[in-house]
């Protein structure tokens, strides 16, 4: 098995769902997904994540002292709103997860590869 | 004895198995071009052995066998595990051994580089290198990019392969819809770019073409329940045949109206024509069978006005049906001129936002030529020519041009 993250994409300024009742919709569709993911064996981690306006960037600086700065570290409109961390056995597995996660969400889902192995 | 070619048709097969072994296509590659090494020192003078294609795969199977323990003697982890796989310890197994339909290494492996989550110029270009046997040198000449940018590109893709794990199998039934169109697509992009070359002097590249009618002749024989793999096969063969009529003897373009017929040729035209009527049988039709079916009754014309336009606009709307593009509107809109006039045709095409397809303008120019509009039929050329990469494609449309230019009557004034 491979570890992937599903990393879950925001466009800053933009409101992802049409109304409180689709928002409410999607947040129990992810509730689902999640008890699935478990049962299935395919769960590792997840979370959702507050605005990019809340994070805080800290950095070496050249003298080695610390640097702290309000965040994100890139300043683009398109930020993580949230991930999953999912065990699969190979890519076509995880984006069938990954197609299931989108639609619960309903919002775009990046797919990444792991570099290690679960400690078996 | 020409082994660079032996060793082309065959090194597919060979790569294709041997990444199933070793589950890593740079082991696979590397091994089958060792093989390749060994068989330019041996067969000019010990002559080409019996099967070429199992002593590759052998050869190659020995080879990276050889080479991965001389590297895990090094503490190489990868190469430990690589050669704990059960594959390669299979006693039973012949790696060269004939392969079944449902089984063939290579249907896996074209479904792999044709996979969705690779970006579409690196399928294109992994499949042409994997089971096209090309070099990465041909392959960077033939898209007309360096030698160093198609290397990273493959590199890229080969990576993303083995980090991501894209598999190595056939998709199932309830995926192959999804999965089959990207295949079919790279197959039919390495055929157009070789039918009519995106850029350089020469309208064509017979060597893409070649290869890419060999990919769907595999595909076909693979996959022979797939009407739209017998389709592409079709069109790609019809298509084919007409190649020696396309240009004249100072390499200009000549329009399918103008071709000499005589020059087409038969024995492909009888075998696209067979697959399209076997295509037709299944009753399952797709965009590929259809545009081979326009292809076939444009090959029983015996003369350009002997055409069928009436079974061709009939096809086109069928087309247009199950693959609704302006493109797909552009070619029905050539055929309507056919039965109902020019004037009926350009009503439909000026509707079409294709500004900066040229063959947009080409049609449009066309149509305006057979109005008699010829000040704006020679604008509608040079509007395609600006557009067009091909050289020989854009000699005929300034000709044309030019042409207009002259029968516009304010212009001789």
């Amino acid at each position: 098995m491979t570890q992937y993250l599903m990393s879950v994409w925001m466009v800053e300024g933009t409101e992802p769902y049409a109304s409180p009742e689709e928002m409410e919709q999607a947040f129990k569709d992810v509730e689902a997904f999640n008890e699935d993911l478990k049962a299935s064996g395919h769960w590792v981690f997840a979370g959702g994540l507050h605005p990019a306006t809340t994070a805080t960037v800290v950095r070496a600086g050249e003298s080695g002292e610390v640097i702290t700065t309000d965040g994100p570290f890139a300043e683009t409109k398109e930020q993580l709103g949230g991930f999953w961390v999912i065990a699969a056995a190979d890519l076509d597995e995880a984006l069938a997860l990954a197609a299931r996660a989108t639609a619960a969400c309903k919002a775009p889902v990046e797919v990444r590869p792991f570099q290690d192995e679960p400690a078996a | 004895m020409d082994i660079a070619a032996i060793f082309r048709a065959e090194s597919g097969r060979s790569t294709a198995t041997l990444v199933r072994l070793f589950g890593d296509i740079d082991i696979a590659e590397e091994a089958v071009q060792d093989a390749f090494t060994i068989a330019l020192e041996r067969w000019p003078s010990g002559g080409l052995p019996p099967n070429p294609g199992a002593w590759i795969t052998t050869t190659a199977r020995n080879r990276a066998i050889d080479r991965l323990r001389r590297e895990s003697s090094r503490h190489d982890r990868h190469a430990q595990a690589v050669l704990l796989r059960p594959e390669l310890h299979d006693a039973g197994h012949d790696p060269a051994g004939p392969a079944g339909p449902v089984t063939d290494d290579r249907l896996r492996l074209i479904f792999t580089c044709c996979h969705p989550a690779l970006a579409p110029a690196a399928r294109i270009a992994l499949t042409l290198r994997l089971l096209g046997g090309l070099q990465t040198p041909e392959i960077a000449r033939a898209f007309l990019v360096s030698e160093a940018t198609m290397a990273a590109r493959l590199t890229r893709a080969k990576k993303k392969i083995a980090a991501a794990r894209i598999p190595y199998r056939v998709p199932g039934a309830a995926e192959l819809p999804d999965r089959l169109p990207p295949v079919l697509t790279v197959v039919y992009l390495i055929f157009n770019e070789g039918h009519t070359a995106s850029e350089g002097d020469d309208l064509t590249r017979p060597d893409l073409s070649a290869e890419a009618i060999r990919l769907a002749r595999l595909l076909a024989d693979l996959m022979p329940d797939e009407p739209e793999v017998l389709g592409l096969l079709a069109l790609l063969l019809l298509t084919e045949s007409r190649r020696a009529a396309r240009t004249d003897a100072g390499g200009r373009l000549v329009l399918l109206p103008d071709q000499d017929r005589g020059r087409w040729d038969r024995a492909l035209i009888a075998e696209g024509q067979a697959l399209v009527r076997a295509c037709l049988r299944r009753n399952r039709p797709g965009p590929y069978q259809i545009q081979a079916a326009i292809s076939a009754v444009h090959s029983d014309a015996p003369t350009a006005a002997g055409t069928d336009w009436d079974q061709i606009l009939a096809l086109y709307d069928q087309l247009l049906a199950v693959a609704p593009t302006p493109v797909v509107a552009l070619n029905r809109a050539v055929a309507l001129a056919e039965v109902r006039g020019p004037a009926a045709a350009l009503a439909e095409v000026d509707a079409l936002d294709l500004d900066g397809y040229h063959p947009f303008h080409a049609a449009r120019a066309d149509l305006l030529r057979r109005l008699g509009r010829h000040a704006e039929s020679a604008a509608a050329y040079d509007r395609a020519r600006g557009l067009a990469t091909n050289a020989a494609e854009r000699r005929f449309l300034e000709a044309r041009a030019a042409a207009e230019m002259l029968a516009d009557p304010e212009h001789n004034r």
